[in-house]
């Protein structure tokens, strides 16, 4: 058992928090996931790893409700445990292998789209501990979907916040914000590393494409074993099958086949549909009328 | 669901065989109605049928059966104690052999090893030692007959690395021998592939494998789920920091095989990996579920061993039409005869011959059948079977909503890539020693599928034995 030894909402429905795990805590990196279960009956949940401390042998997690078991997933509490949590499981960041002489060569920028701002964070603050400072720019649909706007604060170069709707900052999605910070502002950047949903890292690829900006993207396909096994969360990448679990989940967004990546990430759509309709109405439906399927 | 099997379903066996060049027939349940549950195909034997089939045994003095078994059990010896009904000691004689005999009297190719030698089946059919085994293994849990630990300990840690049947075994065998036992297991729950793998109706989860574990586990090993060795830490750090004196790795085997042809990707190609896990790990075949499962109308199975049956008979029971689509023949599919049986005479339809060559995509990338093309057996190629060639023009369609790939596995890095000194071979298995298990790293002892690449339970357990054997005689400096 892992328990959650804090616990804070960043929004409706964005749930954070740490959980005690001595040795996932000890060997994360930067870019790795943990598959969570929230009880003996639970489905394996990848979910990206937004902080860690090694002293307290604490990993931090941010879950979205999306569905039925991140939305029981996010009902626990404080001194509440999680049954099973494992990891770190991928590569990590292709950063933390790079020197830090290179790196301080180079213009980087990360697009963080709505939840994929908890990933970005422990990459940020990694370069910002190690003496280089990235941009930021975060992007979500509206105000109360930005989240981790003051950590990133803290360990960004500059910060960019931009929403969808305009309810915050500014109006416009991430693209924009890159577009204007390149043609606009005349700045130069040599990587650039995007996380969010998948539709959100095939445009910021096309776009950098355009601009010649070599990207980085966090890939979050359908898993289950999360170690090698299963092969459920195979892409293709540059032409070939890939298995997000361990030869990514980070990967040249450039050679992945987005549209491929997204139509399978819908396989269960239906099936997960039912379920949370089944946790929502409980009782009053799912009582075997025969008439659903 | 059926939970109680009416009688009628069950197959005829009231008289007690007499004829003493048969094998006391196993009552199963009927193929109409197992192929819609999930309770187990095989009922087994009652007292007076184990009893019967245990007095056709001659106890022959050079016995062949035992060396037909990659843990060479003395067989004449407990099937002798099963003749006078006595369990507990029947029990004792597998258990110095064996940690897992409910499992290997359920799942190993018995035909092609101990009663592959039994003299008995020169003339007439071999003794039903499986069934013995399982009978044996099932009784004593029964009566709640359980292993002690040995009081005399040696005072030294070893890591088991996997809880499947090579790491079981291996650890059950060295706390026997007093060492303090640690397995180390990848998922949320130990057993591994009797748990993701083999499916509940061959081999029940909870009645059978649950309480091995536990016997495994009455031996004083200590089992830890949820460590990824490689990620959640290495095998270096276990002995640098641990203390563990010397490592096991019983990992299994790894990442699935796809075939690279088009369409593969589509929507409903899963491989059989995937589709046991859901299954069997993580019960989607259970009502309540968290964890979905494509339930298809017609499923394509894609190979021909044991995990490909499993997948098709697991297809057909959540209510599927299934194809085996196999390029050999008959004659060459991997998987235990009994598995082919079970398979066809539940329904499962065999395309032998037939490979596919495309997998044909609706308009919204779901799989929505398979192009496919006759096969004949040219030369024999480096296995030793005829190798299949394709019949030019012979393409046909099949329709199918879901597509099972059942390939194989390749070795999956997560350990060998984080461990200094390990050697892996071209394949990129773990060089291991097949006497007694050492790599090319002192003190760390590999032996399953992590080794040999994909077979089978028994092989992989007898590999774990071996290996302790090895450990215990670094470990006492012999």
């Amino acid at each position: 058992m892992y328990e959650i030894v804090k616990a804070r909402r960043l929004a409706e429905n964005i749930f954070l928090c740490d959980v005690k795990a001595e040795r996932v805590a000890k060997h994360c990196e930067p870019g790795q996931f943990v598959i969570v279960r929230t009880d003996a009956d639970s489905e394996r949940i990848p979910l990206t790893i937004c902080d860690y401390d090694v002293k307290e042998g604490t990993v931090t997690i941010v879950v979205q409700e999306i569905g039925a078991s991140t939305k029981l997933m996010s009902s626990l509490k404080e001194g509440d445990c999680f049954h099973d949590f494992t990891g770190p499981l991928g590569k990590p960041s292709e950063l933390i292998e790079t020197p830090i002489d290179e790196l301080k060569k180079k213009n980087i920028v990360f697009i963080a789209g709505g939840l994929g701002t908890a990933p970005v964070y422990p990459q940020v603050k990694w370069l910002h501990e190690h003496g280089v400072d990235a941009d930021v720019i975060i992007g979500a649909k509206n105000k109360d979907l930005i989240i981790l706007e003051e950590e990133m604060k803290a360990v960004a170069g500059n910060l960019y916040v931009t929403t969808d709707d305009g309810s915050y900052v500014r109006k416009g999605m991430g693209t924009d914000v890159l577009k204007d910070l390149v043609n606009g502002e005349g700045k130069h950047y040599d990587l650039c590393i995007a996380i969010g949903p998948m539709i959100m890292m095939k445009f910021v690829c096309l776009l950098t494409k355009e601009l010649g900006i070599p990207t980085i993207v966090s890939m979050n396909p359908i898993m289950v074993d999360g170690t090698g096994m299963c092969g459920a969360c195979r892409l293709i990448v540059d032409g070939k099958v890939k298995f997000a679990c361990v030869d990514g989940p980070e990967f040249d967004g450039h050679l992945v086949d987005f549209d491929q990546a997204m139509r399978r990430q819908a396989q269960y759509r239906t099936a997960e549909g039912k379920a949370m309709l089944a946790l929502e109405e409980g009782d009053t439906h799912h009582g075997g009328c025969g008439n659903c399927n | 669901m059926y939970n109680v099997i009416p009688d009628i379903f069950m197959k005829k066996e009231n008289e007690m065989q007499t004829d003493v060049l048969k094998k006391v027939p196993v009552r199963e349940q009927d193929p109409q109605v197992r192929a819609h549950n999930f309770d187990e195909v095989c009922l087994g034997y009652n007292k007076e049928e184990a009893m019967a089939e245990a007095s056709r045994c001659i106890n022959c003095q050079n016995a062949k059966c035992i060396t037909g078994c990659p843990v060479a059990i003395n067989i004449p010896a407990f099937i002798a104690q099963v003749k006078e009904d006595n369990i507990e000691e029947a029990a004792k004689i597998i258990g110095e052999s064996s940690a897992l005999p409910a499992v290997c009297g359920r799942v190993c190719p018995q035909e092609s090893q101990c009663e592959g030698k039994c003299i008995r089946g020169i003339k007439g059919e071999p003794i039903s030692i499986g069934k013995l085994e399982r009978y044996v293994a099932d009784t004593a849990r029964e009566m709640g007959i359980r292993p002690t630990p040995n009081p005399n300990k040696k005072g030294k840690k070893v890591a088991v690395i996997g809880s499947g049947p090579a790491g079981l075994t291996c650890a059950g065998d060295l706390a026997r021998a007093g060492y303090d036992v640690t397995v180390f297991e990848a998922l949320h729950e130990a057993g591994g592939v009797l748990v993701y793998g083999i499916p509940e109706f061959r081999l029940p989860k909870e009645a059978v494998v649950k309480k091995e574990i536990e016997n495994v586990k009455a031996l004083g090993v200590k089992i830890e789920t949820n460590v990824v060795i490689g990620k959640s830490t290495t095998v270096d750090e276990l002995m640098k920091e641990e203390g563990f004196s010397a490592v096991f790795i019983g990992s299994g085997a790894g990442l699935p095989k796809f075939m690279g042809i088009p369409g593969e990707q589509a929507l409903g190609v899963f491989s059989a990996n995937e589709y046991l896990t859901r299954n069997n790990l993580m019960k989607a075949f259970k009502e309540n579920s968290s964890t979905p499962i494509m339930r298809g109308k017609k499923v394509a199975v894609v190979g021909g061993g044991n995990v490909a049956m499993d997948a098709a008979r697991t297809a057909l029971r959540l209510g599927a039409q299934v194809h085996i689509v196999y390029r050999r023949s008959e004659e060459e599919l991997p998987a235990r005869v009994e598995e082919v049986h079970h398979a066809k005479e539940e329904g499962v339809i065999f395309d032998l011959l037939c490979n596919p060559v495309e997998i044909l995509e609706d308009e919204n990338g779901w799989v929505k059948g398979m192009r496919c093309i006759r096969m004949e057996l040219g030369e024999p190629d480096a296995s030793g079977r005829r190798r299949p060639v394709e019949i030019p023009g012979s393409e046909f369609e099949i329709e199918a909503d879901t597509v099972i790939m059942s390939l194989g596995t390749s070795p999956n890095p997560l350990i060998s890539s984080t461990t200094e000194g390990l050697e892996t071979n071209k394949y990129g298995c773990i060089v291991a020693s097949e006497e007694n298990g050492a790599t090319t790293k002192q003190a760390v002892y590999a032996g399953g599928d992590a080794v040999t690449g994909a077979a089978t339970v028994i092989l992989a357990m007898g590999a774990g034995k071996a290996a302790a054997k090895g450990i215990d005689e670094f470990l006492s400096g012999k």
